[in-house]
């Protein structure tokens, strides 16, 4: 069971909330072309270990927030509204840096 | 050592004394023409199928602990095909036809029982859903037949059909679905590579693969470097991180998946039955219990183990399908990670990086496709392109727009 402590409405149980996937991920400009979209939705470090992403308190605030969560432990570290930045503890990054991704090419 | 009916009267009367280890424990060697990493069913399976198909023997199979550990021994044993979307029909009635010679070719008791898959519906939506799928099956020559309500009644005595709230209008049965023993195929696999020339090294994790140039060249391991000239990947749950290994990011995330096992009892349930309702499906292992599961927790994780509101939520969807299910106790719960896909559907393909290979993104569904994923692979790499049989599985479909959005829920996992 995963308890979240809502900046609205308190602690909570995870039934009240839907999760909305990792809140890393930023929409890329109209015109930024298809590479960028398709690593927009497609894309994901799916680290083990430290992970921000969205959990939509349904049942509660119906506010969006972001929670830092680590995949392994289920340790909630930090839980902010959608606007605010939230600090990630230092852990091995498991995604692979921009620069050296490798991509899938078009077939 | 060929297993029999003669041979287990003989050893019963030697006192089982000239059994041998079903394969043999061996160090790695230096390197190897192909290194498949993951030694579950879609690993082994892979290998078994390069040696027999292809003559390509110089194989190894690592695995970081014991094999059959990971999702082979944590499913819910289900075997069926009776998919909507034509790309899957061909590939998992592949599949669904090896799993019916299986024990044959492998000269092992896989316990592989066609006893029947049900899906439940219980609204006119759904039943026009189960319609048309059953059609789309019939054109494909899959066989799939149309249980109205009585006849539901008939075959499944304990599956309340007069259910005030979700009252049950009929099923789509596909005869030929129906359970395999997950522990056997694994078992049989690994015994039937070793045969032919297959290396199985247990206890051997990988934590790193070299590529150069573009192309791989070996894997890091517990055990050391392993020069290898293709690798394939089958490491459902952890595909994201050993491609990271090699620079790759995939269109993939991790989930856990509850299974359960309740107190064994007389034969209750002779189908596989799916509730319409509801996420749920059971069926009755041979030693008694009833072996259960539901949908997936709902966020990104990588321990293998169930949360509560799961736990809760697949016993009531259970309870409201069959009521007896209230009077059982819980024997066993346990969870596996999954790779859930973007589209819900698999990954058999090549990869950008040249030599690499994998099988991966099965959702919920890779138990059922253990023989066809491993005959599918070991095509892949063998000949380094797709067999027709899996060309649709492509990994980069995402970027082409090819999905295979069987359940139709869009680009999230959690939701596949």
């Amino acid at each position: 069971m995963i308890r979240i402590d809502c900046p609205s409405c308190g602690g909570r149980d995870e039934v009240e909330f839907a999760y909305r996937g990792d809140a890393t991920v930023v929409r890329p400009a109209g015109d930024a072309g298809e590479e960028a979209f398709h690593d927009f939705v497609y894309r994901r470090a799916n680290p083990r270990g430290w992970h921000v992403e969205w959990w939509y308190h349904q049942a509660g605030c119906r506010q969006f927030l972001k929670v830092v969560r680590h995949t392994m432990t289920h340790e909630v570290h930090a839980v902010a509204r959608a606007g605010d930045r939230v600090e990630v503890p230092a852990a091995e990054h498991t995604g692979v840096p921009a620069a050296e991704h490798k991509g899938v090419p078009a077939a | 050592m060929r297993y029999s009916g003669l041979r287990l009267f003989a050893e019963a009367l030697r006192g089982n004394s000239g059994w041998k280890p079903a394969w043999r424990d061996v160090a790695p060697q230096k390197s190897y023409d192909v290194i498949i990493i993951g030694g579950g069913g879609h690993g082994l399976s892979t290998a078994y199928y390069l040696a027999k198909e292809h003559g390509i023997t110089n194989v190894a199979v690592l695995e970081k602990g014991p094999i059959g550990l990971g999702n082979t021994g944590r499913n819910t044993t289900i075997v069926r095909s009776n998919y909507l979307l034509p790309q899957n029909h061909f590939f998992y009635e592949k599949a669904l036809s090896l799993w019916e010679g299986l024990e044959q070719d492998l000269n092992y008791n896989a316990m592989v029982s066609q006893r029947g898959v049900i899906n439940l519906f219980h609204a006119e939506g759904t039943r026009n859903a189960a319609v048309r799928r059953g059609n789309a099956m019939l054109l494909d020559g899959i066989d799939a037949e149309l249980l109205d309500k009585e006849q539901i009644r008939a075959l499944c005595p304990l599956v309340d059909v007069d259910n005030a709230r979700f009252p049950v209008l009929g099923g789509l049965m596909q005869r030929r679905g129906g359970t395999a023993r997950h522990d056997a195929v694994a078992w049989g696999f690994a015994r039937a590579a070793d045969q032919r020339g297959v290396d199985i090294i247990q206890n051997c994790e990988v934590t790193g693969i070299d590529v150069e140039g573009g192309v791989v060249t070996g894997v890091r391991t517990t055990r050391g470097r392993i020069g290898a000239k293709k690798i394939g990947l089958a490491v459902a749950g952890n595909t994201s991180r050993l491609a990271q290994m090699a620079g790759l990011e995939v269109p993939i995330e991790s989930h856990v998946l509850q299974a359960f096992v309740s107190e064994g009892v007389k034969p209750l349930v002779d189908q596989v039955i799916t509730f319409g309702a509801g996420h749920f499906y059971i069926s009755q292992s041979d030693k008694g219990g009833l072996v259960f599961g539901g949908g997936l927790d709902g966020w990104n994780t990588y321990a293998q183990r169930g949360n509560l509101p799961v736990v809760d939520h697949v016993w009531s969807a259970g309870i409201a399908m069959m009521p007896s299910l209230s009077r059982l106790r819980g024997l066993r719960q346990w969870g596996g990670v999954m790779d859930m896909s973007f589209d819900g559907s698999p990954i058999i393909s090549k990869t950008p990086i040249g030599g690499l290979y994998m099988t991966a993104g099965w959702c919920y569904g890779g138990f059922k496709a253990t023989p066809g994923s491993g005959w599918c692979h070991a095509w892949t790499i063998a000949q380094d392109a797709p067999h027709k049989l899996n060309e649709a599985f492509r990994l980069d479909r995402f970027r082409t727009g090819h999905l295979l959005d069987e359940r139709g829920n869009g680009p999230f996992p959690w939701m596949q």
